[in-house]
């Protein structure tokens, strides 16, 4: 009983941080079909903000939840003014332009920082146990934050004006402009927006993994099929990919070890979109968000 | 038919390149010291260090007036993580720029993609990291330490310390592999149990599934083979479920990436690691060796850890063959270096092992406290015994192969 | 059947500057540039095999490298396994094509299109990269060959067809890469000039019409896409040649994005752009790891940026619009009109 008490845990929170780590990235694919290579660096931008900022004296709760994702926000608003908007309706060319992206921001955190930075960060919540298992607080804090995270972000996007507008120009664009709305601006807030929440993601996943100016290469690949498996709406698209694919993950890295887990969650993936060539959210849920 | 691969290229190319080779590898002019390293991608960890060493030492043979009157010019390539690049870099070495030796490779399979093209054209070459065992190549020189140094020391130190029921995680290549087979037969050896043996890929981030097996085989200890900046992952997720209180690590490849300063000091509290060099080693040498680091590189200098020094110790060694044979040609140092040459270096005394063109070397076993390890209990001169088993250049000098890569049945050693 | 002789004319001319540079290379270029250039012809296959799919069949293949990859770990094991090169190459090319069939089939009998076909074909290599990588063990083995995980297997070197004795010297590998390429190249030129080639860039422009015609758009994106998976094949019996080793890294989600990159900096809809794309960025990449002032990543990455801002089509169209705007600038708004350069080069 306690083991699966514990497994349970564990599989929610192998969920959670899927969506965790794909949320940004569906953001920004999702409202402006841009393919951002660079969404690893993104959350390694996240983790090393932590990190400097918690080695400079700065409270890691501070850290985590304000400075990682105003300070990638910020990065994702000047690549979107520089780089990004010159690109829109080419979505190939933002591939080459993004992994250009990545390359650079790797070189500039490693030209800074050097090949790795020492860190005194650890996870700020104590253990909780269940019977002769334990588990990470921080997990469980994780795993509400994704929560909180979502709804956050579903709130935006139906309750607030910006939301209805950037609801509107993802729709149709040239709609959306022909009645005034700067579609421009839309975009390059979007993109802020997308990349401030892949900061505070990289910020909160800072405690419990490496980080590494390369480590963004890790996550990458991941957050984009669970994306492009969930469809084309932003929330339901990642809950609905990331519940599949990280219970399918979890259940088999812990029957058969993690290789296989991984093998398992890609297959997965394979079937889902041959089963469902747009996505999850392509076939059901098609009114969401 | 007896014309092998190796022979026919070897001859043809020694035919093809006859003339330019003995223009090129003229005695006068500098000597040519090639390295080819990771200096970006995700090797870079171990790869900056060791290129920062190697420079050191090539500043440090020409502050003292260079060999036999020469001075020795450093050709450095950026691998960039990728095997391909290896290969090239390596042709360009050999066959371009006629390199006197190459000092090259991190990980085992940029070893096996360059060690053939070496041989082909005759270039001496040194591998300077802790690696598996089992290279047995009369033109190779491997001075980092193998696992009967290593393991063979830690696992009995741990398990008297810490119980006899044992947990393995390794990284699932054939560094990860071959190690974890050589630490479930030392456990064997000590009267010990192997609860579980389990491999990660090399980007694996979430360990959450992992950890709980290790709470549900309860052990005395884990030991870890875990390798990489996505591995650190596991040291910290294992502290956030309380475990490191519970059931303490042991590792052979913890600290060669300086994981200890990528994991706070409460997570690494403890870990018990063994090698052939830690920046604790208290010896005048590495005293002065530090000091002058710092100066070079001032006081944000990395973590010195077996890999850096060995570049640095690998460097020298050659360095002191060339002046013993009092020539750069590749036969002459290849014989002072099996004489066998020593070199006292931080790490202490390296000296060559003639049997195996590996290295007899110090062997550290330290514990973290506060980010740094300091060292619990020292043995000098282990011989490479793994590779011993397998490999004998002076009864067969003619050989050119990686004998492990089928694991430790080559050694006769069944599970 | 098959396109004029004029339409070839651009790309015969290409061909011919390939042979003459193949004769002349060995006497100009030093040994170890000839060793390393069989890499970078390798490379251009695979990226001449993504030019044909994806720029003339309009399929977003971001795993072109599984077939790639494929092809050299068929080769190596067949190698291995025949002691001699000749019928691996064969089993190389089948094995690759085979799985792009069944990989094909799979996709477009189930109408998966667009970026989503991207996603499948990049997952799909990366199983690959996940599985081969598992296989470190001495019980992973075909036949005389280990499979040898992270780590790879040493390739065994091209031989004279039916003679294992006749084992090829690097230079003279070179001269086999080089016919590879150009002969694939003159290949793939005169397949997308013929009737197959015209119905595969219809599809390309627009599927739902070439439909409407009658065709079975979903058979001809099966066949191109398993002719570039045979291409893509070759290039990998000619990489693990160069490199003298395969390792799963030939799987990996760098070397998939980097085929894409190729082509994209190339030109889509040229074969030629992608090709001499691959020998550039060969190059950069290569040279940049000889300096050390700079961390590589930086400057690649301000490259790449740079490119897509000031060649947005890519270097191959670019210049093709370059010189004809020169040679008749009366004519611009009419060809402007006209959609990119098909027989081109």
């Amino acid at each position: 009983m306690d083991q699966v008490a514990a497994l349970v845990i564990q599989l929610a929170y192998g969920v959670a941080n899927l969506a965790l780590i794909s949320l940004g990235l569906a953001i920004i694919f999702g409202m402006m079909r841009v393919i951002n290579l660079a969404h690893g660096e993104f959350l390694m931008l996240g983790g090393y903000t932590v990190v400097v900022a918690t080695n400079n004296g700065v409270n890691l709760w501070i850290a985590m939840l304000i400075l990682a994702p105003l300070v990638v926000g910020v990065i994702g608003v000047v690549v979107e003014r520089l780089l990004i908007r010159w690109l829109y309706g080419r979505m190939v060319d933002t591939l080459l332009a993004t992994w250009g992206l990545s390359l650079l921001l790797i070189g500039i955190v490693t030209s800074i920082f050097g090949a790795s930075t020492a860190t005194t960060v650890s996870v700020p919540i104590g253990v909780i146990r269940i019977g002769e298992y334990s588990v990470s607080g921080y997990d469980l804090f994780l795993i509400g934050v994704t929560l909180g995270l979502l709804g956050a972000v579903y709130a935006v996007l139906k309750l607030t004006k910006l939301g209805l507008v950037a609801r509107g120009t993802m729709q149709n664009a040239e709609m959306a402009s022909a009645l005034g709305v700067s579609t421009s601006r839309i975009y390059m807030i979007t993109f802020g927006l997308g990349a401030a929440v892949t900061g505070l993601a990289g910020g909160l996943l800072a405690p419990v993994t490496g980080v590494l100016p390369t480590i963004g290469a890790t996550y990458i690949a991941k957050a984009f099929i669970t994306v492009i498996s969930g469809g084309a709406s932003i929330l339901a698209g990642t809950a609905a990919g990331s519940v599949l694919l990280g219970l399918v993950n979890g259940i088999f890295s812990f029957l058969t070890g993690p290789t296989f887990g991984e093998v398992a969650l890609l297959l997965a993936a394979i079937v889902l979109l041959r089963l469902m060539p747009r996505g999850i959210t392509g076939r059901f849920f098609r009114k969401s968000l | 038919m007896k014309l092998t691969r190796r022979s026919f290229v070897a001859g043809a190319s020694a035919i093809a390149l006859a003339a330019p080779a003995t223009i090129g590898r003229a005695q006068d002019g500098k000597i040519k010291f090639v390295s080819i390293l990771d200096q970006s991608g995700g090797l870079d960890i171990y790869g900056a260090p060791m290129v920062e060493t190697t420079k050191m030492a090539i500043d440090d043979i020409n502050a003292a007036g260079g060999l036999n009157g020469r001075e020795v010019e450093l050709i450095l390539y950026d691998a960039q993580s990728n095997i391909q690049l290896y290969t090239q870099y390596a042709t360009q070495a050999a066959a371009g720029d006629r390199a006197d030796t190459v000092h090259a490779g991190i990980t085992s399979a940029s070893r096996e993609a360059i060690r053939p093209t070496f041989a082909r054209f005759n270039t001496l070459y040194f591998y300077n990291t802790q690696y598996e065992g089992g290279v047995c190549d009369f033109n190779n020189f491997n001075t980092g330490s193998t696992p009967a140094q290593t393991v063979a020391k830690v696992v009995p130190y741990v398990m008297n310390k810490w119980g006899k029921k044992v947990y393995i995680v390794a990284a699932d290549y054939n560094y990860g592999q071959i190690t974890a087979q050589w630490m479930q037969k030392f456990v064997k050896d000590n009267g010990g149990e192997t609860l579980g043996v389990e491999f990660f890929p090399l980007d694996v981030t979430n360990f959450g599934p992992t950890i709980q097996k290790i709470q549900g085989a309860k052990p005395d200890l884990v030991i870890s083979a875990l390798v990489g900046g996505a591995h650190v992952s596991f040291y910290k997720q294992y502290a956030a479920a309380g475990m490191n209180k519970e059931i303490p690590i042991a590792s052979t490849t913890f600290g060669v990436g300086n994981e200890q300063t990528l994991i706070s000091p409460e997570e690494g509290e403890g870990l018990i690691a063994a090698y052939s060099y830690f920046e604790a080693v208290d010896n005048p040498v590495n005293k002065a060796f530090l000091e002058r680091l710092t100066a070079r590189l001032g006081p944000g200098r990395p973590t010195m850890n077996e890999l850096s020094v060995r570049s640095y110790e690998g460097a020298m060694l050659w360095a002191e063959a060339v002046k013993a044979a009092g020539t750069a040609d590749r036969a002459a140092v290849i014989e002072a270096l099996r004489a066998p040459q020593s070199y006292t270096g931080p790490s202490g005394v390296v000296t060559i092992d003639p049997q195996t063109n590996h290295a007899v070397q110090n062997v550290y076993i330290a514990e973290v406290k506060n980010q740094k390890f300091e060292i619990l209990e020292s043995f000098s001169d282990q011989p490479p015994a793994d590779t011993q088993l397998v490999c004998d250049l002076n009864a067969n000098p003619n050989q050119n192969t990686f004998l492990f890569e089928n694991g430790l049945e080559a050694a006769g050693i069944k599970l | 059947m098959g396109g004029s002789l004029r339409e070839l004319r651009p790309t015969l001319v290409w061909a011919l500057i390939g042979v003459i540079f193949t004769l002349f290379a060995p006497s100009v270029l030093q040994l170890f540039t000839i060793i390393n250039l069989t890499t970078a012809i390798a490379l251009a296959v695979l990226a001449l095999s993504l030019a044909l799919v994806w720029g003339y069949g309009g399929i977003l293949c971001f795993g072109q490298v599984a077939f790639f990859g494929l092809g050299a770990y068929a080769y190596t094991i067949g190698a291995i396994n025949f002691g001699g090169s000749t019928w691996a190459i064969l089993v190389a090319v089948m094995v690759a094509s085979a799985f792009a069939a069944a990989l094909g089939y799979f996709i477009f009998y189930g109408r998966v299109s667009d970026v989503y076909l991207g996603v499948i074909t990049l997952t799909v290599t990366l199983i690959l990269y996940s599985l081969i990588r598992r296989t470190s063990g001495p019980e992973y083995k075909i036949g005389n060959a280990l499979l040898g995980g992270f780590n790879g297997v040493s390739s065994p070197p091209l031989n004279a067809p039916w003679d294992a004795r006749a084992i090829l010297f690097p230079e003279q590998v070179f001269y086999v890469a080089m016919a590879a390429l150009i002969i694939l190249y003159v290949f793939v030129g005169w397949l997308v000039t013929t009737h197959f080639g015209r119905v595969c860039v219809a599809i390309r422009e627009n599927e739902t019409r070439a439909e409407l015609l009658g065709y079975d758009t979903r058979l001809y994106k099966l066949g191109i896409f398993t002719i570039g998976a045979g291409v893509a094949a070759i290039g990998g019996v000619l990489f693990c040649n160069g490199v003298g080793r395969v390792t799963p890294d030939v799987f990996s989600l760098y070397n998939a994005a980097l085929t894409i990159i190729w082509v994209i900096v190339g030109g889509r809809g040229t074969l030629i752009g992608p090709i001499g794309a691959t020998f550039g960025l060969f190059y950069l990449t290569a040279s940049l790891g000889g300096q050390s002032v700079f961390n590589n990543n930086l400057v690649l990455g301000i490259i790449l940026i740079l490119f897509v801002l000031l060649v947005p089509k890519g270097v191959a169209p670019t210049l093709i619009d370059w010189t004809r705007r020169r040679s008749r600038p009366a004519g611009r708004e009419r060809r402007r009109r006209r959609a990119r350069p098909e027989g081109g080069a």
